[in-house]
């Protein structure tokens, strides 16, 4: 690992600077279940398709399955880095689509209290990886707790997935609300899951800025600008896929839903990585 | 052989079942009770500690005596000796045991680290006894500033900490200003003619229930809001900005009320896309 300087004692979620090399975009929600890493996995694999070197990193450190997705078993995670059992190059796994991996393992959950150490760890693991790369997906825990605002603020950009059911909108509203206030974000990317018609995104993206707007107040004074980054279409072939531990990408590459996560990836690609000459 | 538990019973030799073998550390409540010759012990140092008279007074208990010995030492091995606040050891024990209380009752909590402002010029200038002086003053006006349920602790040297159960985000700033004032406003007498005007920099961290926290993560924040306090000019107060993960009915009603028609869930059918349009 390297030796990188230990970050100064800040709130959970206080910004660290990022890392030089790879964008990071953390990849969160405000509920569970609403397909954070169904998203991150795949979108992972539409982005190596547009040429890119990718990781996605499990930050769930708690509950972690980008394993069980993927259908990976590796013998080495994060947690043998961290126990320093392992080297950080062997625990990078390639998966299937392409991309490359860290997987969390499920010895973390002693991990899921975010201790001064877990963090250092955490922060030199992310310092060591980035200039390999182009693209670090965080797939992060669902819900606030320390350990997710921790990771979101390593990364550059926020993706929020919501689905348009009123729970998930009302916690990912709860959760953009304490990343709007903590970590004085001026925009968070939204990508809506599980739409049932071309639209639901983008109406339900407005409304989460116009309560934004209303209720909450950030130190800039500025309010938070949501960008809508598209919808996943409601789809049979997603369920299938992940019962099957495929990805929807390699498997199913031209239904609804895996045109959509190609669309995203390039919309991404476009938005962060395409610097001006 | 016969069972050692009753010696006159012609059982054969007792088997101690699991649940018995918990019990056995436990005096059971049937034991005839222990009888101790308080001349067979050494007492006089826990005597000496706690300042008490040579001899148990006549007519007390034995037992009443030692347990009184007992929670005299425990007592004192908790608090500091100059101030009578809780020591690093107590204050350690509530912090851990406010992070548990947090996360099942939801109620956050506030941890505020104060440091007096320049304490080592009053040592140089008027000497360590001034200074002692200074923290025990500083220590009964602590006192007199928060609730019972609060527990005051010396940290170290000129550092305190208050560890406040049960604290609002919206409060926390108003005690923190208000211990900082009554400091401020209080002068300690040194001497016959001599007052000094102390002032502390106080930082404040929360525990949330959401943030899920460790006791060095939670004084690890607190400590560096204490030293912003510090770099901003002292005689201030920094606290942690709290923010609310909770969302209001009024928030509920606005998110929902154009997404959603009282027809039921998803239902997205009543949705205004010309309003969305940006």
């Amino acid at each position: 690992m390297s030796d990188a300087p230990s970050p100064a004692a800040t709130a959970p979620g206080t910004p660290v600077a990022p890392p030089p090399g790879a964008r990071i975009i953390a990849i969160t929600s405000g509920k569970g279940g609403v397909g954070k890493t169904f998203v991150s996995a795949n979108l992972a694999a539409a982005l190596t398709r547009r040429g890119l070197r990718v990781l996605v990193l499990d930050a769930d450190l708690g509950l972690a399955n980008l394993d069980v997705v993927l259908n990976l078993h590796p013998k080495i995670t994060l947690h043998d880095v961290f126990t320093g059992k392992s080297s950080l190059d062997d625990a990078v796994i390639a998966a299937p689509g392409g991309f490359s991996v860290v997987l969390a393992g499920s010895g973390m959950v002693e991990y899921s209290r975010l201790t001064p150490e877990v963090r250092n760890q955490f922060l030199s693991v992310i310092q060591t990886l980035a200039p390999r790369f182009d693209v670090i997906l965080l797939d992060t825990g669902a819900g606030i707790s320390d350990v997710v605002l921790f990771s979101v603020s390593l990364a550059s950009e926020v993706l929020i997935v919501a689905t348009p059911e009123p729970t998930s909108l009302t916690d990912a509203y709860a959760a953009i609300k304490v990343l709007a206030m903590q970590q004085q974000r001026q925009h968070i990317r939204i990508v809506v899951n599980q739409t049932a018609r071309p639209g639901d995104g983008r109406a339900i993206t407005s409304q989460l800025q116009q309560v934004l707007e209303r209720f909450v107040t950030t130190n800039s004074g500025r309010p938070l600008r949501l960008i809508h980054m598209g919808d996943i279409p409601a789809d049979s072939a997603v369920r299938e896929a992940v019962m099957r531990r495929q990805l929807l990408l390699l498997h199913v590459p031209g239904c609804p839903a895996a045109l959509a996560i190609s669309q995203l990836a390039g919309k991404i690609e476009e938005a962060l990585l395409t610097r001006p000459a | 052989m016969r069972c050692r538990r009753c010696a006159r019973c012609r059982k054969p030799p007792h088997r101690y079942t699991r649940a018995e073998l918990t019990l056995v550390p436990s005096v059971p409540k049937t034991a005839p009770p222990l009888s101790v010759d308080l001349r067979d012990l050494r007492l006089d140092t826990a005597v000496a500690l706690l300042g008490r008279g040579e001899r148990p007074p006549t007519g007390t208990p034995p037992a009443q005596y030692l347990q009184r010995l007992i929670d005299g030492l425990c007592d004192l091995s908790l608090r500091d000796p100059l101030t009578g606040l809780a020591n690093r050891r107590q204050f350690q024990a509530v912090l851990e045991r406010e992070i548990d209380r947090v996360t099942r009752s939801g109620e956050a909590a506030l941890l505020l680290m104060l440091d007096i402002d320049h304490f080592k010029h009053v040592n140089d200038t008027y000497g360590h006894p001034a200074g002692d002086k200074v923290l025990q003053a500083v220590a009964n006006t602590l006192a007199r500033c928060v609730r019972p349920m609060d527990t005051l602790a010396r940290y170290g040297g000129e550092e305190f900490a208050v560890v406040l159960p049960a604290c609002q985000a919206a409060f926390g700033k108003a005690v923190a200003e208000r211990i900082r004032r009554t400091i401020a406003t209080t002068p300690v007498r040194i001497d016959s003619n001599t007052e000094l005007s102390i002032t502390i920099s106080v930082g404040g961290a929360y525990a949330l229930q959401w943030i899920r926290s460790t006791t060095p993560l939670w004084t690890d924040r607190a400590d560096h809001l204490l030293y912003r306090a510090k770099a901003e000019g002292r005689n201030r107060v920094c606290i942690e900005e709290q923010p609310d993960s909770t969302v209001s009915a009024e928030e509920k009603g606005m998110l929902f009320g154009p997404l959603y028609t009282p027809s039921g869930w998803g239902d997205l059918s009543s949705m205004n896309l010309n309003d969305s349009a940006h």
